[in-house]
């Protein structure tokens, strides 16, 4: 953790009544919540109910209408440069090239974090070790599937060693072993620091976060544990719970 | 009999994404096709469609043969690619009156098949399907898909990306729409909604692992199932996986699922081992397989991959 994100008290993301308008519509409706530092937090919710508004937010992509935003320690809207530096980012279309091979994805993102040619060599023979895709190196990354696809993508936005990463709906379509060491994936990485905010379809794999977030039309519904949000719900599941919120009726 | 298939192959170039399949569908079925990326789902249905030639074996949908009978079998069924693929420049109403003029039908017409799923669009009929949102896309392209009344309805993923409670309201439409006697054809790498039709086939690599009804898979499953809780997942999945008797692990909501061989009696120590290994709040009890746990295990004995 660097120094800016210690002044923060430890907390990788504070949002404060963040809100977001688009015209007459509101997007975002005065979001309040903070994601401890190493936490893996899942960020839950219908389509359209405002999920990436508020990550694009987080990543500086988008300023908010109203509202303070800190991630790693810095106000994003007066320092977004800072930030992206200290954060990785993953979306749920895919954002490797498909027209390079494995090792060209991993040296062009490796050099747009301003990585050393020696550190991306190194940190691109770990990563293909651990991915076991040696082998594939010098493949065109169009040729892949789409599971292992996924699994260089999350790679690839945590070479830089970020503070954070955002993954957006990283395992749709995927298929159900895959998404697993996907998770795996996420686990390692939050093992060694790196906070994870994702988001997912997948109701099972918001147990695997240590606290999850319901949106339902722009506002936040519930925050807590898995555990907590289930007893407060008297859900026998996340699915239930999830189905209460959005469809009270 | 809807689909007769018979040691269907394909081949593109040096890929093989589909080798020697066979099977049926009868009609008024609800049938899932379920399998990952590349594992020649859309192949299979376009080769059904008449969108695609095979290479070698029998295709045979609603009695017609697709590559002589293309223009008689295009009447008979309908068809909602993974990808919108309607016109995003007509209004949602145009699009509806295109279709169904290309069939030689009226919105008219049909109207009380697809009045369900239409009426949730019909607010904004006037708005370019461009601009429309993900739910709404995906019913117009559903009512596009209908408006001839086809006899077989052919769906390639339609619920991917799609939050929970919108799938599941999708699938209470799929029933509605096989209550009015249409077969249904539908590919998912949802396993849950595996569970909602009436029969399913794995397929994997362009091969088919199993046909069988949800109950079946479930029930001819051999093998031993754990779930272990009582500790951070990471680590304990670690732990499970070090314990030498273990088939596979996999989180699985709020517990893991851990395989035995069946008969394996070394499973009663897997407690023993999670304490030794510093869980000593470990609880291990014995659980019955879900159909995904089926599905997962019939993949990875085919990748021979250990968790």
């Amino acid at each position: 953790m660097d120094a800016a994100a210690q002044r923060a008290g430890g907390a990788a993301i504070r949002v404060e009544d963040l809100v977001k308008r688009f015209g007459s519509f509101t997007a975002n409706d005065r979001l309040n919540f903070s994601v401890a530092s190493g936490e893996i937090f899942g960020f839950l919710g219908a389509n359209g109910a405002g999920k990436t508004t508020a990550i694009k937010i987080l990543c500086g992509l988008s300023a908010p209408t109203s509202g303070r935003v800190e991630v790693a320690g810095y106000d994003v809207a007066r320092y977004p440069e800072q930030v992206k530096r200290r954060i990785g980012y993953m979306s749920q279309h895919f954002s490797l090239y498909n027209d390079l091979t494995v090792y060209e994805n991993i040296r062009l993102f490796g050099a747009i974090y301003g990585l050393s040619l020696s550190v991306i060599r190194e940190r691109s023979d770990q990563l293909l070790r651990r991915l076991d895709l040696k082998e594939q190196r010098n493949r065109l990354l169009g040729t892949l599937s789409l599971g292992w696809k996924q699994k260089l993508a999350f790679s690839v936005a945590i070479l830089h060693r970020p503070h954070i990463v955002f993954l957006d709906e990283p395992t749709s379509g995927v298929d159900p072993i895959t998404r697993r060491q996907f998770w795996e994936q996420i686990y390692q990485a939050a093992n060694e620091g790196i906070t994870v905010f994702v988001t997912t379809h997948y109701l099972d794999e918001a147990e695997y976060c240590q606290r999850v977030s319901i949106m339902v039309e722009g506002r936040i519904a519930a925050l807590d544990t898995p555990k907590a949000l289930k007893e407060q719900g008297r859900s026998e599941s996340m699915n239930e719970v999830f189905l209460k919120l959005t469809r009270p009726n | 009999m809807m689909i007769s298939v018979h040691e269907l192959s394909k081949g593109y170039g040096d890929i093989q994404a589909l080798e020697g399949l066979s099977f049926e569908v009868q009609g008024g079925e609800l049938f899932g096709v379920l399998g990952p990326d590349g594992a020649g789902k859309s192949t299979l249905f376009r080769i059904l469609l008449s969108l695609l030639l095979p290479g070698s074996g029998t295709v045979r949908v609603g009695g017609l043969d697709p590559v002589r009978d293309l223009h008689a079998l295009r009447k008979k069924v309908g068809y909602m690619p993974g990808k919108f693929a309607l016109y995003e420049d007509l209004s949602v109403e145009e699009n509806l009156q295109f279709f169904a003029s290309v069939f030689g039908t009226t919105p008219a017409a049909n109207y009380e098949l697809i009045k369900e799923v239409y009426q949730q669009i019909e607010p904004f009929k006037k708005r370019p399907a461009g601009k429309l949102s993900g739910g709404m896309k995906q019913k117009l392209a559903l009512s596009c898909a209908l408006i001839h009344r086809p006899e077989l309805l052919v769906l390639d993923e339609p619920t991917t990306g799609v939050d929970a409670v919108s799938r599941s309201e999708f699938w209470a439409l799929l029933k509605k729409l096989k209550a009015h006697g249409i077969t249904i054809l539908v590919a998912t790498p949802y396993m849950d909604e595996a569970a909602l039709c009436d029969r399913v086939a794995l397929m994997q690599k362009g091969r088919l692992l199993t046909v069988a009804s949800p109950g079946e898979v479930v029930r001819d499953f051999e093998g031993l199932f754990y779930g272990v809780s009582g500790g951070h997942p990471y680590g304990l999945i670690q732990a499970c996986r070090a314990f030498e008797p273990v088939v596979s692990v996999f989180p699985f909501g709020e517990e893991l699922h851990v395989r035995f061989n069946r008969d394996d009696e070394a499973a009663e120590h897997l407690v023993d081992h999670l304490k030794s290994s510093g869980f000593s709040g470990a609880v291990v009890r014995p659980i019955a397989p879900n159909i995904e746990d089926c599905f997962m295990a019939l993949m990875a004995t085919e990748n021979d991959l250990k968790g």
